[in-house]
């Protein structure tokens, strides 16, 4: 028995800060915030509910209406990211990657730029240039001829949200890009050369040998892409406002959420139902991540070089 | 001969396309710069015309000096960017170490646990952490957002910082223990400075998210004396948005400091990228 190890305190004081830190403030909260969506508050005093707010969430038309069009706008958003986004995100990252291709750090540079700027900035910017008041983009499409096109694609009902998606995508593209560049580059020459003495080269080389091989990465932006998606908010805040106009068209799971919580207008903030709408972002969110880590990550095939 | 030339024309698509993006990509940043430069007049005959000595003005640039108080807000967005940067790396590389070192009942677990962050945001535990700040009376502090953001920026940095810290030489370590070194020393003056390069990769990663904030600002923090320049920018040109020259200053002043630390970061966080995706 005397050759038990003491406990090792150096390994408790390393974890220490980190695991305090992150579980009162990020793991407690959540947990707290699903709590509390179990009660409701009766004469400002706490009161268990149970379900009840989940069912006035789902069950009264006032509520679900708002929540199924959330809910729908975020699917919309999220599929526009994937089929506009991610694939420019590969061609890009593909182009780059060819040999010898000059000023290539120069590319990589200029396309993340929009990335490292807030949401505040990319939805004034967009907002000021699509404005038909100041008139650059008419002015731009006028000079292509397709000034007819034009409309103000922020204030329709029907544009809106698709616009939003775009710039978005605009901002967001530079990630896509480095994770597959990345991934590109870490595919070994050896392959790429066997390939070629077989005669596969260009186009069938990318579709045969590259694409199979950066298919978890392609797996791994997904997943981020969509956890990013439905815990946006920043964006359509600074260009629509907390009411996501035009006719709550591009309203999505964040900005109801914050309504609700805070409260616009002449209706009184509810924590309770806010974090019923935050309860049920987390299950959306953990069912995807369950696809994900399940369904898609164990059945993408991993080659080690 | 031929082959050469095909192979020419496709260099030639390639760059075309890329031009093209990059144009795309800096188009709307190049448009607000250059008119923030410019008179009301310019800014709506020309927008697209570099300001010449008729049209230069810094109107729009004294509004916001003399309106808004940006230089305030930039000094908060700072001391809670490296504020929180400051504990996430060093907390961060602390459990990292201890992750990656130690064999001891529950590291797994422990891993999985602390990773579980990046996949969860921190957002949806809003409501509860409003709760947690005003009880504790933090609201309206910049404490407040040091907190929330080193809680944000942990998972990741111990993800990335275990990943590089495996790499470092056992034997060194050995030695060190050795020579009678403690844990602890071992740590802060063996392994730390070998994992300096993951340490800027993360300190950018961490610091992008955290300057760019929004949400956490408004809600923990909206008080005129903590606002951040994200949250100051965003009421500022909510009041002013009929003064055309104010708001496209105020953007260029939000945009010109992430651009700068960018370009003077960008290989890092580049090669951090590409560094951390090959295993």
């Amino acid at each position: 028995m005397t050759d038990r190890k003491p406990f090792p305190w150096h390994v408790a004081v390393f974890l220490a800060p980190a695991v305090a830190v992150y579980t009162a403030i990020m793991i407690i909260p959540l947990f707290a915030t699903l709590n509390l969506a179990l009660f409701t508050s009766i004469d400002r005093q706490p009161v268990f509910a149970g379900l009840e707010n989940f069912r006035t969430l789902f069950g009264d038309p006032r509520w679900s209406e708002a929540f199924w069009n959330a809910l729908g706008n975020n699917a919309w958003f999220f599929v526009v990211h994937m089929l506009v986004q991610n694939p420019i995100g590969v061609a890009l990252a593909a182009l780059l990657s060819s040999p010898g291709l000059r000023l290539a750090a120069f590319y990589r540079t200029a396309i993340f730029v929009p990335t490292i700027l807030s949401f505040v900035i990319v939805g004034f910017a967009w907002k000021l240039i699509l404005s038909p008041i100041w008139g650059v983009a008419p002015s731009m499409l006028d000079a292509v001829g397709l000034r007819s096109l034009f409309a103000p694609w922020l204030g329709q009902e029907e544009t809106a949200l698709t616009t939003l998606a775009l710039i978005s995508v605009w901002q967001f593209v530079g990630i896509p890009m480095m994770l597959i560049y990345a991934a590109l580059l870490s595919i070994p020459d050896e392959v790429l050369e066997a390939a070629e003495m077989d005669g596969i080269t260009g186009w069938s080389r990318f579709w045969k040998i590259q694409l199979p091989l950066i298919l978890p990465a392609i797996g791994i932006i997904s997943i981020l892409t969509f956890v990013g998606n439905f815990n946006a908010f920043d964006l359509i805040y600074a260009s629509q406002g907390a009411l996501a106009g035009p006719n709550y068209a591009t309203d999505i799971l964040g900005t109801f959420l914050y309504r609700t919580f805070f409260g616009f207008q002449l209706q009184l903030g509810d924590p309770h139902m806010g974090a019923a709408i935050a309860t049920a972002m987390f299950f959306i969110i953990l069912a995807g991540v369950c696809v994900y880590l399940f369904a898609i990550q164990t059945r993408l095939r991993r080659y080690q070089f | 001969m031929s082959a050469a030339r095909a192979l020419l024309g496709r260099s030639a698509a390639a760059h075309a396309i890329l031009i093209a993006y990059t144009l795309i990509a800096l188009f709307p940043v190049f448009v607000i710069v250059v008119n923030s430069f410019k008179t009301r007049r310019a800014i709506f005959a020309e927008p697209l015309a570099l300001p010449t000595p008729e049209t230069f003005s810094l109107v729009g640039y004294q509004t916001v000096t003399r309106q808004g108080d940006f230089l305030l807000y930039f000094q908060n967005s700072l001391i809670v960017t490296v504020a929180s940067l400051f504990f996430v790396l060093l907390f961060g590389a602390m459990a990292a170490f201890a992750l990656s070192e130690y064999r001891f009942r529950g590291n797994r677990l422990m891993g999985l646990y602390l990773a579980l962050g990046i996949m969860i945001p921190i957002r949806l535990g809003t409501v509860a952490i409003l709760q947690l700040m005003v009880a504790s009376g933090l609201v309206n502090t910049l404490t407040a957002l040091v907190l929330v953001y080193t809680a944000q920026g942990l998972p990741l940095a111990i993800v990335i910082l275990s990943e590089f810290m495996r790499t470092v030489s056992d034997d060194l370590k050995n030695a060190g223990r050795i020579d009678g070194l403690s844990e602890y020393t071992i740590f802060f003056r063996l392994v730390l400075p070998l994992v300096r390069p993951a340490m800027a990769t993360v300190a950018v990663f961490t610091m992008i998210p955290i300057w760019n904030d929004l949400w956490f600002p408004l809600i923990l923090a909206p008080a005129e004396a903590t606002k951040t320049v994200t949250l100051g920018a965003q009421v500022f040109i909510g009041q002013f948005v009929t003064d055309w020259n104010a708001v496209l200053s105020a953007l260029s002043l939000a945009i010109l400091p992430v651009l700068v630390l960018y370009l003077i970061f960008s290989r890092q966080l580049i090669r951090g990228i590409t560094a951390g995706a090959v295993k």
